[in-house]
């Protein structure tokens, strides 16, 4: 199949005339696509590589150059609400008008660096803690009778697939003042004053955690299931004890487990919104949040995008380091 | 030594997901309490569900977000399918570096900044081509597409991975095109992968509050959009009750598909074995 | 041996030289990047063969059959079908088919509609689609499996539907690879017999892919056996096995004793080779083409070794050493003989007899002589 590039995509569309090419045909906009294609001497396989590439260029990549442009642009009170980068004198020069005003404030301001370094930190320890809590139970999971593995698997993705929105929200019921956890407390006479937990950093490392578990589970128990147990058993029969044999051979052979999924819950942790809007109280810089409100209740687009700018920065080391992670593994 | 380490694992294993379903399980059980103070219990009640279906700014958004969830679910299997196939099978291209970092990076990527992004091409675009207008239900829709493909490229590109190349070649060999051999051969044996990945894009769709935030327009607003704003004020019973509707429907599907599974595995295993004892 | 019955002189169209080859590989090499996977290999297959490519694996076998059946294109070369250049002819639209070594039999359909699969392609009418699928199904002895799914087969008859789906197509060439790696011993040396009968019976062109040489020699009209990207010899699986041209193909192919030695004198009819390594004179009854004095080789097999206590009364062919190894093999039994030069010699003897007391046992002193037509001299 790969290695296939001999007929002109006409020839083949036609050829394989499927009922599903009939239903796409027409769709003007498919049609459209094939002719240009077809004219320009595309073959199939071009054809097939162009459609996905083409829609993730314009709607992941490019969008991504609007951001960097309107970063240096100034803030307006107008419809878009941001100055134009390049403007045309009536000598027909262009002019390039660039503005670093906006990233000499994230500089210069504290807030910005405050939440910057709050939101590596808090996605670090929380990733520390998912690890903690998701190592044993994927361990556990994979070392589980064979029939007891899909069912705790099914429970380990079911709350991944119910709203996320609505589990961090439970949480509000749980650790607000008069929440179950202060009335079961004070119900059992241990406490007097209800313990303040809502809107405090502890609220937002425990929804992070609780939220992105499954991300981290599913990874490690996927590499620790295909572990060859014979190894372990190889360790034991030359004199190595669970513990060591854990050690030296289990833990080592789970990196990339640990690995992939440690930046699955770090990255989008740092830029999260949702939780610590919810969950933490006004001191909770997260850099996600203070996009988001520089976007919605400042209107202050440029600096929205600076910082956004700011964000990739900081992710750009992990985010590399997990693609050629996701490219080793599909390779190997 | 061995029975203290599985204690120790079962121990964990317990923990950690009642740590996953308590908070779910009281959602649920106080979405049945009579009193408005969600943590009170003030004996059982339904009354909730009806204020529910009542409140027509929820039934609004959720059918709002069921058309966008349906339509992207769709286009992101489309595409996804094609992009994990060009992964999988195509090797090498000009470009595939670049390619393979546009599949994985949504998956990682900050809500926030795919939002922001989408929102400043589409402003763009509309000042350059006028299209699209204004932003609404398509622009969220191309939005959810764009980061739900990634997902279903990547269950799909791993499935074909497993999947032995040489069934494809046989069938080359045997004198369909490669566009049959996709759709004859490929597609049906990695038919499952894309119904979770349907599944998936349609989920994460539902879900989504962040992105749709930023790229939706007046009379666009999605379900996760109206909870929201909603929660942001605090607790309402209303809210529980819509939580324990959906976790009542995903539980439901998850529990039949992984049931068929089950099913379909005990009689491939039945299948194997009599045919290995019918052959000795 | 399955080729005797079949390896009459007027069956040789390779000694034929007004035959016309059905298949001709020309010069063919295959790159991938600064590899070279297949090197100017030349290649002329002929209507009705059974022909054999044998090779460790890496040794470009399978990299030549891809591009046989059009998954691979060569670098450089020409590949023809009955005459057809098949320079940018698609897999699909070659009249070539494969038996994979994974069989690739379609797991979503059943055994009737995986061998249909390909009449299908052709838009062959449907009653003709049925009865052939049905004649087939009969040829591969699976009438009552048609309507399974290929999980619900043996390994052996997953096999044989691989086999039915690429013989149905009546292909020109049917190439196998590696066709009866996955089955395990005691049905692999039942399925060689019906492999050959099949072929027999279609007269379909066979090409086969192999590391196992066994299976090489019971199967093939011919074997090529390649090295290294290149077809080192090729010639019936006799002329393989008794007059290998290289020290390669004859310690390929079976097991083979082989001394260093010069050639003394070079007649027509025979040759001298004046051998320290073996320890004594090396008379053949064949003469080679290459100057006296040169440094040659001399191959002679385990079983063409004859072991006594007693000296021989011939001065050539003839020498002593200590036996150091005895394995018992059951049928045979191997020794391993240890000559005065430090080289080691495996002689094979049949166990005609059953328990004999005075066999020839570790440490005795042997000898060991064969006969001047018994080996062959080697240049490379």
């Amino acid at each position: 199949m790969s290695r296939a590039g001999y007929v002109p995509l006409g020839e083949r569309v036609a050829a394989g005339a499927e009922p599903l090419s009939r239903i796409l045909w027409r769709f003007p906009p498919y049609r459209w696509c094939v002719t240009l294609l077809q004219r320009m001497g595309f073959t199939g396989r071009s054809a097939v590589i162009a459609i996905p590439y083409l829609w993730l260029l314009l709607f992941f990549l490019v969008p991504f150059a609007f951001v960097l442009k309107i970063s240096l642009a100034e803030a307006l009170i107008a419809r878009p609400p941001y100055s134009s980068l390049f403007e045309w004198t009536e000598e027909a020069y262009l002019v390039i008008k660039m503005n670093v005003a906006n990233y000499q404030f994230l500089i210069e301001d504290d807030l910005y660096w405050t939440a910057y370094l709050n939101s590596a930190k808090v996605a670090l320890i929380s990733t520390f803690f998912c690890l903690v809590i998701g190592y044993p139970m994927a361990y556990g999971m994979a070392r589980a009778d064979p029939s007891w593995r899909n069912v705790l698997l099914l429970l380990v993705i079911l709350p991944f697939w119910t709203s996320f929105l609505l589990r961090v929200y439970a949480w509000i019921g749980i650790l607000k003042n008069n929440g179950i956890i202060n009335n079961i407390l004070m119900g059992l006479g241990i406490i007097d004053e209800p313990i303040v937990m809502m809107q405090t950093n502890f609220a937002v490392y425990l929804g992070i955690v609780y939220s992105y578990l499954p991300f981290m589970i599913l990874p490690l128990y996927a590499n620790l299931e295909r572990l060859d147990r014979t190894l372990l058993e190889a360790a034991a029969d030359l004199g190595c004890r669970p513990i060591k044999a854990f050690v030296y051979i289990t833990l080592p052979l789970s990196l990339p487990g640990i690995i992939a999924g440690s930046l699955l819950v770090f990255i989008p942790a740092v830029g999260e919104f949702v939780i610590p809007a919810l969950l933490g109280g006004p001191d909770t810089l997260m850099i996600g949040r203070v996009l988001w409100d520089e976007f919605f209740a400042n209107r202050d687009w440029p600096v929205a995008s600076a910082v956004a700018i700011a964000i990739l920065l900081l992710l750009v080391v992990p985010i590399v380091i997990f693609q050629r992670f996701q490219a080793h593994e599909a390779g190997a | 030594m061995n029975n203290n380490r599985s204690y120790f694992l079962i121990s964990c294993m317990v923990f950690g997901f009642a740590f996953l379903y308590v908070p779910i399980l009281s959602l649920i059980i106080f979405s049945f309490n009579k009193s408005k103070l969600v943590t009170v219990w003030a004996g059982f009640s339904t009354k909730w569900y009806g204020a529910l279906l009542q409140n027509e700014q929820i039934l609004q958004a959720a059918w709002i977000s069921l058309r966008i969830a349906f339509v992207n679910a769709c286009f992101a299997v489309a595409l996804g399918t094609l992009a994990g196939f060009v992964l999988a099978r195509l090797g090498r291209f000009r470009g595939r570096t670049l390619f393979t970092g546009m599949v994985t990076a949504p998956l990682v990527m900050p809500e926030v900044i795919t939002g922001l992004s989408l929102l400043l091409l589409f402003v763009a675009m509309q000042d350059l081509i006028g299209w699209p207008q204004g932003r609404g239900i398509t622009t969220i829709t191309i939005a959810h597409i764009t980061f739900s493909m990634a997902y279903v490229a990547v269950i799909v590109q791993s499935r074909l991975s497993s999947v032995d190349e040489s069934v494809e070649e046989a069938a080359l060999d045997l004198g369909a095109r490669p566009a049959k051999v996709f759709f004859v051969i490929t597609l049906p044996i990695i038919a499952p992968a894309l119904v979770s990945g349907w599944l998936l894009a349609f989920t994460m769709s539902l879900d989504d509050l962040v992105i749709a935030s930023f790229v939706s327009g007046p009379g666009s607003s999605t379900l996760p959009m109206v909870v929201f704003s909603k929660v942001r004020l605090g607790v309402s019973p209303e809210i529980n009750a819509l939580a324990s509707i959906i976790v009542l429907l995903v539980s439901m599907g998850v529990i039949a598909a992984g049931y068929l599974m089950h099913r379909q595995q005990k009689i491939r295993q039945r299948d194997i074995q009599f045919a290995i004892a019918a052959n000795k | 041996m399955a080729q005797s019955t079949r390896a009459t002189p007027a069956q040789e169209p390779w000694n034929d030289p007004h035959a016309q080859p059905y298949i001709r590989i020309e010069n063919v090499t295959k790159k991938f990047g600064a590899f070279v996977a297949v090197n100017n290999v030349s290649l002329n297959i002929y209507q009705n063969e059974f022909f054999c490519l044998l090779g460790g694996s890496g040794c470009g076998k399978s990299t030549l059959l891809r591009m046989l059946a059009g998954f691979d294109s060569p670098t450089s070369g020409k590949i023809y079908i009955d005459g057809t250049d098949m320079e940018g002819t698609a897999p699909y639209d070659r009249p070539v088919n494969m038996m994979f070594q994974s069989y690739a039999l379609f797991p979503h359909m059943t055994v009737e509609s995986n061998i249909a699969f390909g009449l299908k392609q052709d838009r062959i009418s449907k009653t003709q689609t049925t009865q052939r699928v049905q004649d087939i199904l009969e040829l591969v002895q699976l009438s009552p499996f048609a309507q399974r799914r290929p999980h619900q087969l043996s390994g052996g008859q997953r096999q044989r539907v691989a086999l039915a789906r690429a013989l149905v197509k009546q292909p020109k060439l049917l190439l196998l690879d590696e066709p009866l790696a996955a089955l395990d011993k005691k049905l692999r040396e039942e399925t060689q017999f019906e492999l050959v009968n099949i072929q027999e019976q279609t007269g379909v062109t066979f090409m086969v892919v192999t590391h196992d040489q066994e299976e090489a020699m019971t199967l093939s009209s011919r074997i090529g056996v390649m090295n290294a990207g290149e077809i080192v010899q090729t010639g019936t699986p006799t002329e393989i096995y008794e007059y290998p041209g290289s020290r390669f193909v004859a310690d390929f192919i079976g097991s083979v004793n082989i001394f260093e030695g010069r050639i003394t004198e070079d007649e027509a009819d025979h040759v001298r080779i004046d051998s320290e390594e073996a320890g004594c004179s090396l008379y053949i009854d064949h003469g080679v083409t290459t100057t006296s004095g040169a440094k040659v080789w001399f191959a002679v097999r385990p079983e063409k070794i004859a072991i006594s206590r007693d000296k021989s009364d011939a001065d050539e062919n003839c020498t002593s050493g200590t036996v150091q190894e005895i394995a018992y093999m059951g049928d045979l039994s191997i020794y391993h003989v240890e000559l005065e030069s430090g080289k080691r010699v495996r002689v094979t003897m049949p166990n005609l007899v059953r328990g004999v007391s005075d066999a020839i046992t570790w440490d005795e002193q042997v000898y060991l002589s064969w006969r001047p037509s018994s080996g062959v001299v080697l240049m490379a």
